[in-house]
Parts: C-alpha cells; structure tokens; sequence
C-alpha cells in the first residue's frame, strides 16, 4: 500500500483503509488490462478457480459480506438461495445503475478500475454456476459502458473471459447492458424487467424472486457493483480473515459517499462500524460549512429515514442492555442504523445545515421520487406524486396545517403495500422528516390557505363523493 | 460525437450501424426482445432522438409490436422522442445538486439561451430547446456524483462543480470546440 | 408414525393433497396451489378485486385485494410445536397485508378479510384511485356495472381530501373501430393489454409514460381492430374502455340478463343476452372452460342488429298476383300445411336449417313424416376456423341436425335436392330459416319459380320470402328456447330472452301450428319436445330442457378442439394462470 500514491488533491484520509478504492485516483494507474494484471490483477480469479464452486460460496459466507446496493443482505446467503435441483441456465447481473440519490462509489470503480470489477463477476459467477453474466450499466454513464466494453474484449483476447477461462472448464460471456434513464432499473426485479426489454416494471415476490425465477425464469443472481469487487477481497483474503475487517456482522470496508453541506464532501472507504458519523463529518469531511450547524443526515441514500442533528436514540446493546446513543456517535454500519430507525443503505450520506428549509428539502426529495414511480402498482403511482403535490403548494406557501397529517397518512397508505421497496423508499423520507421536524413543516403552512387553497374541481369532487356514499348507503 | 440534430429517418441506415445492430441482437440469442435499449442506444446514437420512424424499424427489427417500443421509449428520459439541440444539457435536480446550485444553473442556461424554463414539465415536456437549436436543457435526477455539484451533463460528459457562474464558459469551450472541429472539416 | 400425530388436521390434509387454511377464524381446506383469492371466494366471502382476472397473469398492481395474513410462528431450533385442541398451530398475524391474488394457501395459513388493517388498506387503495378520477359517472357507460363505483361507495371515505389538480390525460380516443378509450378513467390495472397479449395474441395495446402520468394507447398507425377486441371492454373493470356499439345506448341497470348461447357458429359460445322492451342492446359472453372461457369474437356479439333492422318480418304474407299482402297467422299456416299434405308423394321437399334448435327440428322431422317427405336436406356452411372460438362450421347445430335426421353428406343431399328442384320432380317446399337464394343454399330464381309451391320461414325480408308464396314470419336467436348441441358434441340451451315483434311467431310456434294443421298432436311446449326426443335417443335419456346445465353437457366426443381452450389448459398446467 504504501508505494501507492494517489493525485494530488485526491489523497485519501488517513482514516480510510482502500480495498475497493484502492485503484481509484490512483497516480499513473489506468484501465488497460496490462495495468490491472502488473498490479496482482486476476491472481484472485486463478485461486478461485482451483476452488470447488461451493467452496467459493463457503468462503463469501464465512466472509459475512453484505450487499452494498441497500439491502445489506448477507451475498453468501443470497447465492444459495439458487433451487439445487435447478436445470436451467443461472445468470448473474451485476448492478450498476447506482441511482440511489446521495450515491456516488460504483461510478469512480467503472470508470477507474473495470477489471477489479471483472475479476469480482468472474469469481461470483463461477460460484453462482453462471455461463452469461450482464452489467446493467446505467444510461448516464456512457464512458464507463464503453471503458468496460473494451475490458472485457482485452480479457477475452487474455482469456481471462471467454471460453474455457485460463484452460478450465468455466466459461463466461459478461455483456454490458445500458439502461435509459430510470431509478426503478435499480430494483432488481425492475432490472430484470428492463433487461428483458419490457418496461421496468417490478415483479411480485413471491414467486418472483429473482434467484428461482429471474431473467427469462430462470435463476439470476444480482448483486451490486462494489459487492462484486468485495468478493474478490475475500477470496484474497480468506473468508475470516475478511470477516475480521470492520465490527461483527459488519464486516468489510465500505465506501462512504458523503454529500451536501461538509466542507469535503466526498467518498471516503471505511471499515465498517470502525468510524462514527461525528468522525466522518467533522473529521474526515472538515466539519460543518463555517458558521453553521448540523440540521440533519440522510445516513443511506435519499431513501433511508433522515435522522436530526441533536437526536439522540436509545440503542439496545447485543447484551440487552440499553445505552443513549447522540447522532455523531452512531458508528457506520448495518445494525446501529437500522436501531437508530434508519439504515446504512447505499451508503450515500447527505449532510444538512441549518440554512436549509426542510420543507424544501422533502419537497426535492419528493419530486424525485414522484419522477420515479414507475406506475405500475396504485398506491406508489398515486401517492408518490401526490404527496409531491402537496410539498409543491408548501413550498409556494399554499400549504395548510392539515396538509401534513395528510401527508403522513398518504406515507402510511403506500409503505407496505406496494409491488417493491419503492413504496418504503418514497414513504419513509416523508414519514421521517414529519416525525422529526413537524414543528418546521406545520410552520411552513398557515391556516389562511385552508379557505383558498383547494381548486373548484376538487370541491365538486368532495361533493360528488359524499353524495355518491349517501346514496350508495342508501341504495 | 454531439448528436444530429437534424430528423432524418432511420430506414436510411448506414450499413456500418445495420451490423453494430445486427451484433447486439446476436448477443442476445435468447430473446431479441432483450436487445431493445441497446438497439435504440444505437438508433439514438446516430440520429440524436428516436422518431416514429425508428420505433417501427426498431419493432420490426426485433419482431415486436411498435406499441411494446413505444412503451420503452416513453418510459425513459433516456431516449428522447423529438431532437434536441446540439449541445443537450442534463442538469441533476436532486437534493445535493439543488442544494448547491443546481436550480440556479439551469436557470442561467435558459437565461443564456433565451429559453422560457416556464414551459418545462418535468414528465410532459422534459427537454426544452433553444430557438436556434443550439443548445437543449432538461432536468436529470441524481447523476451519481453528487459529492461534486452541482453536476451536469452535455452529451456525454460529466461536469462536476458547475455552479450558475460557470455555465456560460462552458458554453463558450463547447462553441469553441465545435468550432475547431467544423474548422478542421 | 404414531396414531396421534396421523390424526393431525395437517396430516388429514396433506393425504388428500390439501391444505387447511383459517379463514376469519373457521377452518377450510383447499387444494394445495389454490390462489387465496380464488379460497377466499369458495368460503363465500369476496375480496375486492381490479388487476387480478383467473384467465390472465397476475401483476399483482391494483392492491385491492389485501388482507390480513398469518402463519404459524417459526420454531426455535429444538422447540416442539404447540398444537390447539383442534390440533392446529397458532397463527402469528403479520404486520403488512398482503395481495390475496398471487398469494398461495398453505397449511395452517390464517386469513382476515375484514380487519382494521384489511379496511385501512382498502380505503388507501380507493383514495389513490378515485384521486385523479374524473368525475364522469353522470356519463359514463360503466355506470351501475363499474367496480371503481362500486367500492368507492363500500369502501371509500365519502370526502376526498385529494385538493390538488387531476392529472389530465387523453379522452375519447378512437383506438378502434369498435373501441373508445378514456384515459382519465383507466386506473391501470392492465387487463386489456394482458388479454391482447395473452389470449389474443395481437399485443397492440401497451402503456406509455410513467409514474402518475402513465396513458394505455395504441401505437400511432396501429388500432385495436382485433376481432377479439370487444373483450376488453368486458374486463375493463371501469369506464375507460367501452363499446362504441353500445356507447350512450342504455343504463345496464335497466337490461334484463338472460343465459343463452351464440348461434353464429358451431361452437356455441355462451353468452349473456342483454335486453329491454323485447330489445336486445348487447351481448356479452359468459364464463365455460369447456367452451369458450370468458371470450367471444367480436363478429358474433355484435350480430344481433339485424333482428330490430328494417328486413325484419313483423308479419306473414300471403301470395296474391305479383304481390304479397300479410295474412293472418292461421290462414298462412294452412296455406302451407294443405300445400304440404295435398303434394303427391314425392314432389314435396323440405330444406331444415342447421340454425334450427333440435326441439324445432325434432318438430320439422314429425311434420315431414306427417306428410310423407323424404326429401329434406339442410344448408352445410363451411367457412375458416379462426385459431380462437370461431368453428369452421358456421352452423350452430350441425350436430343436431346428424342426430335427429341420421348420418349424412349434407353437401350430397343438398345438390340432390337442388337437381331435383331442377327436373322438376320436386314440386313443393318449405324451407325453415333458410334463404334458399344465399351461394351457401345454392338455389336460383330460376329453380324456384320452377315450384308449384314455396314457403319460408324466416325472420328476415328476403329474396326467398320474395319468390314464395307463403311467408310465415318467424324468429331469431334470442326469441328461441331450445336445445343445440355444438362442433365438440357438447349439449347446451338456447333460452327465450325476448318476444319476436309484431305478429311474428317463433319457429316452434310455427311447426306446431304447422303439425296441428297437419292433425297430428303436439307437444305441449319445447320441454316435452325435448323430452320425447330424449327418450328415443339413448344419450339424453335422463335429461331434460331444464336440466341441460348452464354450462351444458358434453353428450359425446366429435375430436374437434376448440384452440382458445386448448392454449388456457395448456397454461393452467404451466401454472402461469389460475383459469
Ligand atoms: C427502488 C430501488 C432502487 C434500487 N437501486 C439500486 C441501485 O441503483 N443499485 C444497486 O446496486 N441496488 C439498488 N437497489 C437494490 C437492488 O434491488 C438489489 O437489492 C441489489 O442490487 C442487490 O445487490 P447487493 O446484494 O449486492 O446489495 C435498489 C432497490 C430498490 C428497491
Ligand atoms: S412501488 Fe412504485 S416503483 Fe415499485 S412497482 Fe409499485 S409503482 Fe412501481
Ligand atoms: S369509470 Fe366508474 S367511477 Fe369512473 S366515471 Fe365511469 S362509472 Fe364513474
Ligand atoms: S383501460 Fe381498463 S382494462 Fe385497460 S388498463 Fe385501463 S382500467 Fe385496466
Ligand atoms: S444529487 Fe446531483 S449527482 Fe446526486
Ligand atoms: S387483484 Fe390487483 S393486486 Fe390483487
């Protein structure tokens, strides 16, 4: 590590340990195959390959390594979960449509380093048993497509891909597939959808989970970009010895995607739980922006619940014990976040001020997400874009104090109820921010909107349904 | 390669971007359904939007319906159902972005090019052009870089940082360059 | 396996290949692999429903169909489970309501329909539907039959708090030349795309846009002009689709819903005929897995204009000079019948349709017999199958016919009859509902003015009744009772859904007067006709009119497939619909 040398003025933080990023920013490094392999490259795939399939699974397990697309479920795990009687063919899709709001890791890895990620699907696939693997490359990174385009032809031409991979028996085509523009192509159900050619409608699940019944039905499995590089570190390092990187159930590093109001915003790779939010935001960002406070922090991506900066939570220990835990002393990782009611998530932090409105804030978040919704299931489709409505007539200075319970009772009518997680991720930013900063929104409104704001159609509509009930009850 | 903003109709296909298509569906022996966003990538590519024209061709192509493109192309912000201008730019609203300026960009592009950003709808009417054709501007959501803002694309590049006051060089080192590259024909 | 655990509910079940599954606290049991909606049904309770249809795959997107659901608590590793004094296991209810249309039973799996959590999410669901609704139902064809009315008043909240604009989208769009769309009311829940994709396999509908903003079309340049299409209209659970034919004619509320069966073709479709006033205004098909699913072209529904057109005979019309002037029904009744009995044997001749129900042809067989005529013959009418419903025989009872009248080569019998109407050895002939002149009878002016004598029967104006001497004005498909039996050998009822206008008769009413006439006895209505033809074929014995099931009775095998139903067996097995 220490004859790596990085650009000036993109030094990582002393406080950083780089295992993904280690390429990444890094002096006179490049993305030619000849790069990669000078530098140990694919010396992980050789040793995996001398593995038994199911050993490499073992390895990953032992590892611990939890994705980092949002869901934080255990990879190892997830790789059984292909029926063992299966016949068909197995796919495995790598995610990289990293468009998670606050997220910005996957696209420095496939601009920067594309055989680190290589290398990571070719282990993974080899494990899974897949033949043909796909990167669901997101329509705002053309570089990148075309920068991975051109590393797998140099493997294949290395036969590092291809068929019978360095004289084995495992070959593997990897094909670069572009989206268009769509947060739902992150789902993976939506991908799957995507990729198909359809639209990125989400699929229900059950039965459609996408390690039975995936990419054309058959088994897929479908993991994130920089838990593909992850498995490549196991396999280096052994699944314990990973696992004993970062804290328990928590293992790994993981790359930190810091925005919004810090002095240095940035990516920062960390050992898991190994650095709390204090440290990150007023050491390794440079703290607040001068002269001001620290509002809020939206821990993981734009969907996890927002958490104030002068909370405190009552976190219950592994040994039942209780303890107050203040906001700049969460360590980062899975579990304290998920006890503090927010989760780790994709890893994209978004730091707020106090110059900041929070109701302009949900409204920019709800926006989003009323962008977002990919229609198909009613709730989402209606609520999502309703609910941005309303923050829009908040933000003009239209709103009414009911309108917030209104909101919060929409949130409450589309989590859970939905076809996928979309649902969660649109209701939860408004049904935290309500939570937190009632006061801040109810102030936003007035009660004099209440006389004007509604519109003549909606007031024929009240009208209408209330006599349509009454004569229905009458009927 | 800045799109054409020219419309032209894709049955006239140069037989170079008839075998480009001809590869990416044999990628896909599976279902040639699957090919779709790459093939209209490609349609997009050469052509700068995707007409009426090319949905068809691109339905016949892969053996579909022409309403089963229609439903993809639609969906996607990605895939632009009328030209835009030669420099098309892509502005992220979203919070980071917004919080550091992004609004105040877009603004000031519109003001540059006398565009009335009153008339964009975010799903009905994304991209607005300016009347000389010269430059297009249409919100992006989050383009994952938000660790820089405010971030914008034109055509294919990334720019990070780009504050309001810096919109109007960067136009000018895009004429520039269009300038050098038409100089050079 | 010890005698106690064997008696378990679960043990019970498992051996019958079932499960047992609570619902609202009693205990069913239902085949492994039923869809809860479907358990849900059979238990007599109903779950509102949009997106889901048994005949279509499940997307699982209105999210009306929640309920509330529980299983039993996972085991601590070593912990023995804990059965109650039924011998089931405790249900741990789950937070979130789930979707009853892709959720399958399974064992001791607990339901509620009717909670707190069950209404919450219903109220939810319809708030987000009705938000960006029109409010069009003054207008509406859906009216009195729309499932968004309908819930809107069971499980709305009467007020709307939805106070921001509607999303505006496209009305009145003309997708086809059968089909208008209005594409504020769609609450897209994608039935009609599902059906042009699965059953009718012509995907022209698709959606456009996205979130809220979300429009079904057709691609410009493309229409819904499949003759499939009108079926969409059908499971469209609101107003957004609807039928030109029928636009603006009628509250359905006010139409009378009879069971019968299409007539078009051999396959007998099932339907349900609309009418008021001794008026038809539409008809829609009725659920058979055996014979038609849910489906009927689009040809046949609409088939039914001609019976209120100008063509349509009101009255019976006698021969005198060149013209005709109507005539009483008993005096041109025994115009024909003595025409029939005074013909020397040999010379007289009828043609039956293959239209005709069995209980008519049964009566047509007894008045030939009454008169000594041999020579009957009836009109094959061979067209294409279309791969769906639509049978290449386009009689409906081409069955019947071979049953009551024997085995024959119709096409045979048919010249022969033409040949001898030719030489002249024919003299004499009624022809029951059909057009003798039409190019599937064959006939020409010139053969029929070779006949001393000619009657029609029909219901229609036509160039046969022209040449005829008598014309007894007879009946269409809806005014007839009866049986038929269809391509497949399938037995199936026609029943009465209006009265033929005027002074018009049905067919059975004039066979009768016509077998009266002759002096022979007659049966006392089509049931006892049927059941005098049932007892002298071995087949029908036990059956009677009435007892014909809704969904008929299959009598025999003929070997002919109908596709459609071929394909929705074929994706039940695959297990991609419910059916
Ligand atoms: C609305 C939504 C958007 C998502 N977007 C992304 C994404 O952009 N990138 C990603 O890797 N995972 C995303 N996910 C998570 C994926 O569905 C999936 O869980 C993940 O790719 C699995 O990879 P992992 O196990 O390696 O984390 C998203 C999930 C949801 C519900
Ligand atoms: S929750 Fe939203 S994004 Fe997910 S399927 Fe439903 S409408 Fe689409
Ligand atoms: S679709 Fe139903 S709710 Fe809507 S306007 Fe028509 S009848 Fe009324
Ligand atoms: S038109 Fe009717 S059937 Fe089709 S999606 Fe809309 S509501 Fe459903
Ligand atoms: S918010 Fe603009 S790049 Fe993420
Ligand atoms: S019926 Fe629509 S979700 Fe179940």
């Amino acid at each position: 590590m220490d004859s790596i040398r990085y650009i000036a003025g993109k030094e990582p933080h002393p406080r950083e340990r780089r295992m993904i990023f280690r390429n990444v920013d890094r002096e006179g490094w490049d993305t030619r195959f000849a790069t990669y392999v000078a530098d140990g490259g694919y010396l992980e795939l050789r040793k995996a390959l001398a593995m038994k399939p199911a050993e490499v699974t073992a390895e990953v397990r032992t590892s611990g390594l939890r994705g980092r697309g949002g869901a934080g479920f255990p990879t190892g795990v997830k790789w059984t979960f292909i029926p063992p009687d299966n016949t068909k063919p197995v796919y495995l899709i790598c995610n990289a449509d990293e468009s998670e709001p606050g997220t910005f890791k996957d696209r420095y890895i496939l601009h920067q380093d594309p055989h680190q990620l290589l290398e990571g699907m070719a282990i993974a696939a080899y494990a899974v048993g897949a033949r043909k693997a796909f990167i669901y490359i997101r329509e705002e990174f053309p570089d990148a497509a075309r920068i991975l385009e051109e590393a797998i032809d140099e493997a294949v031409r290395e036969n590092i891909l291809g068929e019978n991979i360095l004289g084995t028996e495992f070959s593997l085509e990897i094909i670069v597939h572009r989206g268009a523009g769509a947060y739902i192509c992150g789902e993976e159900t939506g991908l799957i959808e995507s990729l198909e050619g359809k639209r990125p409608y989400p699929r229900i699940k059950p039965p459609y989970f996408p390690a039975a019944l995936g990419l054309w039905m058959c088994p897929t499995i479908v993991n994130n970009v920089e838990t593909l590089c992850h498995v490549k570190h196991v396999i280096a390092m052994g699944g314990s010895e990973y696992a004993a990187v970062g804290t328990r159930n928590n293992s790994g590093t993981r790359i930190l995607c810091v925005s919004g109001d810090v002095v240095k915003p940035g990516y920062y790779e960390i050992e898991v739980g190994r650095m709390t939010l204090g440290e990150l935001i007023d050491d390794v960002c440079g703290g607040m922006r001068p002269g001001r406070a620290l509002k809020a922090v939206i821990p993981g991506g734009s969907s996890s619940k927002v958490l104030r900066g002068d909370e405190t939570f009552t976190i219950r220990t592994p040994d039942g014990a209780s303890s107050g835990l203040a906001l700049r002393d969460i360590p980062l990782d899975f579990d304290t976040l998920a006890a503090c009611g927010s989760m780790a998530g994709s890893g994209g932090v978004i730091v707020i001020d106090d110059s900041r409105s929070i109701s302009w804030v949900l409204n920019n978040i709800n926006a989003f997400y009323a962008h977002e919704s990919c229609g198909q299931c009613t709730p989402c489709r209606e609520g999502a874009l309703w609910m941005r409505k309303i923050t829009d007539r908040v933000v003009e200075g239209r709103g009414t104090p009911t309108d917030i319970d209104t909101l919060l009772s929409i949130a409450g009518q589309i989590e859970g109820r939905t076809i996928c997680a979309f649902g969660e991720a649109c209701a939860w930013p408004t049904q935290s921010f309500i939570h937190k900063f009632r006061d801040e929104l109810t102030g936003a409104t007035s009660e004099d909107n209440a006389a004007k704001a509604s519109n003549p159609e909606a007031v024929a509509q009240r009208r209408y349904l209330a006599e349509a009930a009454a004569a229905g009850s009458a009927r | 390669m800045p799109p054409n903003p020219k419309p032209a109709t894709p049955l006239d296909l140069p037989d170079e971007l008839r075998q480009k298509i001809d590869a990416i569906v044999s990628r896909y022996p599976e279902s040639p359904r699957a090919a779709v966003l790459m093939v209209l990538h490609s349609l997009q590519g050469r052509f700068g939007y995707i007409s009426e024209d090319g949905i068809r061709w691109t339905a016949e192509r892969l053996g579909l319906e022409p309403v089963k493109v229609l439903e993809v192309v639609s969906f996607y912000p990605g895939f632009h159902q009328h030209p835009v201008g030669r420099l098309h730019f892509r502005v992220c609203r979203t919070l980071s972005c917004a919080m550091a300026g992004s609004i105040e960009l877009m603004e000031k592009l519109c003001e540059l090019k006398g565009i009335d950003i009153k008339a964009m709808h975010g799903h009905r009417n994304p991209v607005l052009v300016s009347d000389d054709g010269e430059v297009s501007v249409e919100y992006a959501e989050c383009l994952a870089a938000c660790g820089f803002a405010p971030v914008c694309m034109v055509n294919h590049d990334t720019h990070e940082h780009l504050t309001a006051d810096k919109a109007a060089d960067l136009l000018g080192q895009y004429r520039a360059k269009s300038g050098e590259t038409s100089a050079a024909h | 396996m010890p005698v106690e655990e064997a008696l378990l509910p679960k043990d019970l079940a498992a051996a019958e290949g079932m499960v047992n599954v609570q619902i609202n606290g009693v205990w069913h049991r239902f085949p492994k692999g039923t869809r809860l909606i479907e358990a849900i049904g059979k238990s007599g309770d109903e779950v509102p429903h949009y997106c889901y249809h048994p005949k279509l795959s499940s997307p699982g997107n209105c999210r009306m169909c929640m309920v509330e659901i529980g299983m039993p608590a996972r085991l601590a590793p070593g912990a023995e489970p804990t059965y109650d004094d039924e011998g089931y296991l405790p249900i741990q209810w789950m937070p979130r309501p789930a979707i009853s249309c892709a959720t399958m039973v399974s064992e001791n799996l607990g339901v509620r329909t009717k909670s707190t959590l069950v209404e919450e999410a219903r109220h939810g669901v319809m708030e987000f539907l009705l938000a960006n609704h029109p409010l069009d139902c003054p207008i509406c064809d859906q009216a009195g039959e729309c499932r968004l009315q309908e819930f809107a008043v069971g499980h709305g909240r009467g007020g709307s708090r939805f106070v921001e604009q509607k999303t505006k989208k496209p009305k009145n769009v003309d997708i086809g030349p059968r089909i208008r769309l209005d594409d504020e009311r769609c609450i897209m829940c994608s039935r009609c795309i599902r059906f042009m994709d699965e059953v009718a396999m012509d995907p022209v509908l698709g959606f456009s846009e996205r979130g809220g903003y979300t429009t079904l079309g057709v691609h410009p340049g493309r229409k819904l002009d499949h003759n499939y299409g009108l079926n969409t209209v059908d499971i469209c659970p609101v107003g957004a689709l609807t039928c030109n034919d029928f636009r603006f004619q009628m509250r359905v509320w006010f139409l009378k819903e009879t069971p019968s069966i299409d007539t078009n073709c051999g396959t007998g479709i099932n339907t349900v005929i609309w009418t008021r006033n001794d008026q038809v205004y539409r008809i829609t098909p009725r659920e058979n897995n055996d014979v038609n699913s849910c489906w009927m072209p689009d040809s046949h529904r609409l088939n039914f204009h001609y019976l209120h057109g100008q063509h349509r005979l009101t009255s019976s019309l006698v021969r005198d000079g060149d013209h005709h002037r109507s005539a009483p029904s008993h005096n041109a009744a025994g115009k024909v019948a003595s025409a029939l009995k005074s013909a020397p044997k040999g010379t007289a001749a009828l043609v039956v349709s293959s239209r005709l129900t069995n209980e008519e042809m049964f009566l047509a067989k007894r008045l030939a017999e009454k008169c000594g005529i041999s020579a009957i013959a009836t009109v094959p009418r061979e067209g294409e199958a279309d791969d769906y419903l639509v049978a290449a025989d386009r009689n409906p009872n081409t069955q019947g016919f071979l049953r009551i009248f024997g085995d024959q080569d119709r096409a045979a019998t048919l010249q022969s009859l033409r040949d001898d109407v030719r030489s002249g050895k024919i003299r004499t002939l009624l022809t029951l509902q059909e057009d003798l002149l039409a190019p599937e009878a064959g006939f020409t002016q010139d053969d029929l003015e070779k006949l001393d004598f000619l009657a029609s029967l029909h219901l229609l104006d036509n160039g046969t009744a022209a040449a005829a001497d008598v014309v007894l004005a007879g009946s269409g498909f809806p005014e007839n009772r009866g049986s038929m039996i269809n391509v497949t050998g399938r037995l199936q009822r026609l029943n009465r859904a209006i009265n033929p206008p005027g002074e018009a008769l049905t067919n059975w009413e004039w066979l009768a007067t016509l077998l009266r006439e002759t002096g022979a006895d007659v049966f006392d209505g089509e049931a006892a006709a049927f059941k005098a033809l049932a007892a002298s074929d071995e087949l029908w014995q036990d059956l009677t009119l009435a007892r014909i099931p809704d969904n008929g009775i299959q009598l025999y095998e003929t070997g002919i497939k109908i596709p459609l139903v071929e394909r929705e067996r074929e994706r039940i097995a695959r297990g991609e619909i419910n059916g």
